[in-house]
């Protein structure tokens, strides 16, 4: 890419995060200046943090956008095409087994797990989950936590759009799971990992998990890329529940971590 | 000025350690497994520093801006004692966040596109659009509709998991009587909703609330806005793909 190109792209990725971000500031502003009317403590310094994580949202989007996903795609691709699985022949006979795939299984939990390890919302989510909790939850764990809970997601989803069992069944069983955990995880821990789900299906993950499932569902016979490229997503939600609950109640368990009452200030 | 510098190099450090799995994970896959060589190296790299950059610019940016922003926001709310206005704010940030999220167009032009191969509308360019603006509308009136309901369990200081759990009861009852091919989108737009900024302002906004509030924990009460804003879309779309 040239220099041009890159500030061109540049430009254009800061003109769509400021796009993103001015119904939110046009709302916080309304709001504060017709309903609450206080001065905003260290004004310049809120500002300036917004201009920040504006500039970095944009140039993180560039990156991605330059080194990351076009690779990511391309793998995607090549491990779902049937010359890398096995042999077209076999393919379109319909002798393709689910076991034929296990690289795909293998990389889609590999994908999945690095990019929720450097999804921003999550890293923001985990941060301020560890300084609520006074300590008792370390940021890194959480976050170690969600990331497997989305590789065992991705890894089943894509087993599930190569045999082609419905997506409902699954997340039903996930939605069990989850209720059951919900009775036995420690209380402070509950709506935490609800929260988990929602946080981690963002910038980085999206795309990456959304092109291995197209691929998938393209290549495989009888599969409609519209139909089974959905689904992946739902999974990733859902996991991250099971096992950031988990973490808890194993932390519990080991006699350290999250089921120590947190420090907040008016638990009175 | 120091002491900055020092925070922003600690923040990089962090940074680089966040996107190493990432870097790893493509390494091993395109040199060992697909055994393909590096297009354009170069400009991978000069992509990867800015992928660095761009994140500790944003958690720094965070730390300082949206987190304290919220939390003075939700604390004022909660003195001022504006109960009204206050689940208004709530409304207009899920709506006004969700409407325009780029995540979401994508997944409802793809949904418009599912549905017309389903015949269950008609297969032209307006009827899509409609179709597509309509889910749109739906999934941002459900985010303005969890934020509310998420504010005011906050307020009332209820336990998270019954709301979850009815709401699963209920998405598992809808998916029975919705159409198929609504039900891979319903359920994937619980999870584009919350977008890179949302997330941490509304976090900022439940962990203020619950913390001013007397008798609220912030662990306990503060969070799950998130949890409620990636429910309510899939409710919200299964109605949606049942009514159109």
């Amino acid at each position: 890419m040239a220099a041009a190109d890159w500030i061109d792209t540049i430009l254009e990725t800061l003109l769509g995060t400021i796009l993103d971000v001015v119904p939110i500031a046009a709302i916080l502003v309304v709001f504060q200046v017709a309903v609450l009317r206080g001065k905003i403590p260290g004004l310049p310094r809120v500002l300036l943090g917004f201009c920040y994580m504006v500039v970095g949202l944009a140039m993180f989007l560039v990156g991605l956008e330059t080194a990351l996903f076009p690779l990511g795609r391309v793998m995607a691709q090549q491990l779902t095409d049937p010359a890398f699985v096995g042999n077209a022949a076999d393919l379109a006979a319909g002798r393709l087994d689910w076991l034929d795939y296990a690289w795909v299984y293998v990389f889609g939990a590999a994908i999945g797990f690095a990019t929720t390890v450097a999804e921003p919302s999550l890293i923001a989510v985990s941060r301020k989950a560890a300084q609520v909790s006074g300590g008792a939850l370390s940021a890194w764990g959480l976050r170690l936590a969600v990331a497997v809970g989305v590789a065992a997601s991705i890894a089943l989803g894509a087993f599930r759009i190569v045999t082609g069992t419905p997506l409902a069944f699954y997340m039903m069983v996930g939605y069990a799971i989850v209720i059951l955990q919900t009775f036995f995880a420690p209380k402070t821990i509950v709506p935490l990992a609800y929260d988990s789900g929602g946080v981690t299906t963002s910038t980085v993950t999206v795309p990456l998990v959304t092109a291995l499932g197209l691929g998938l569902a393209s290549t495989i016979p009888g599969r409609s890329p519209l139909l089974d490229g959905f689904g992946l997503i739902a999974l990733a939600s859902l996991f991250p529940m099971m096992t950031v609950m988990a973490y808890a109640q194993i932390a519990q368990r080991l006699g350290a971590g999250p089921s120590r009452p947190p420090a907040g200030r008016n638990t009175s | 000025m120091l002491a900055a510098l020092l925070g922003f190099l600690r923040l990089s450090l962090q940074s680089l350690r966040d996107l190493a799995p990432i870097i790893l994970v493509i390494l091993v896959f395109q040199v060992a497994i697909l055994q393909q060589p590096f297009p354009n190296l170069a400009e991978t790299l000069v992509g990867l520093a800015f992928v660095a950059l761009g994140l500790t610019l944003f958690i720094g940016g965070l730390d300082m801006g949206i987190f304290p922003l919220g939390e003075s926001m939700a604390e004022s709310f909660a003195r001022k004692g504006v109960l009204f206005w206050l689940l208004v704010f709530a409304f207009a940030l899920g709506f006004g966040t969700t409407v325009a999220e780029p995540a979401l167009i994508a997944v409802a032009d793809e949904a418009a596109r599912v549905a017309a191969d389903a015949g269950a509308i008609e297969e032209t360019d307006a009827a899509r659009e409609n179709y597509a603006f309509g889910l749109r509308l739906t999934v941002a009136l459900s985010v303005g509709f969890a934020v509310l309901l998420g504010v005011f369990r906050i307020l009332k200081g209820w336990p998270i998991q019954w709301f979850i759990i009815g709401g699963y009861i209920l998405v598992v009852v809808l998916t029975g009587f919705a159409p198929e091919e609504i039900v891979g989108v319903a359920y994937d737009s619980g999870g584009v909703t919350t977008s890179t900024v949302t997330v941490p302002l509304v976090t900022a906004l439940g962990i203020g609330l619950a913390t001013v509030l007397k008798g609220r924990n912030p662990m306990v009460d503060g969070f799950g806005l998130i949890a409620f804003a990636s429910l309510t879309p899939i409710i919200f779309v299964l109605v949606y793909g049942m009514v159109i």
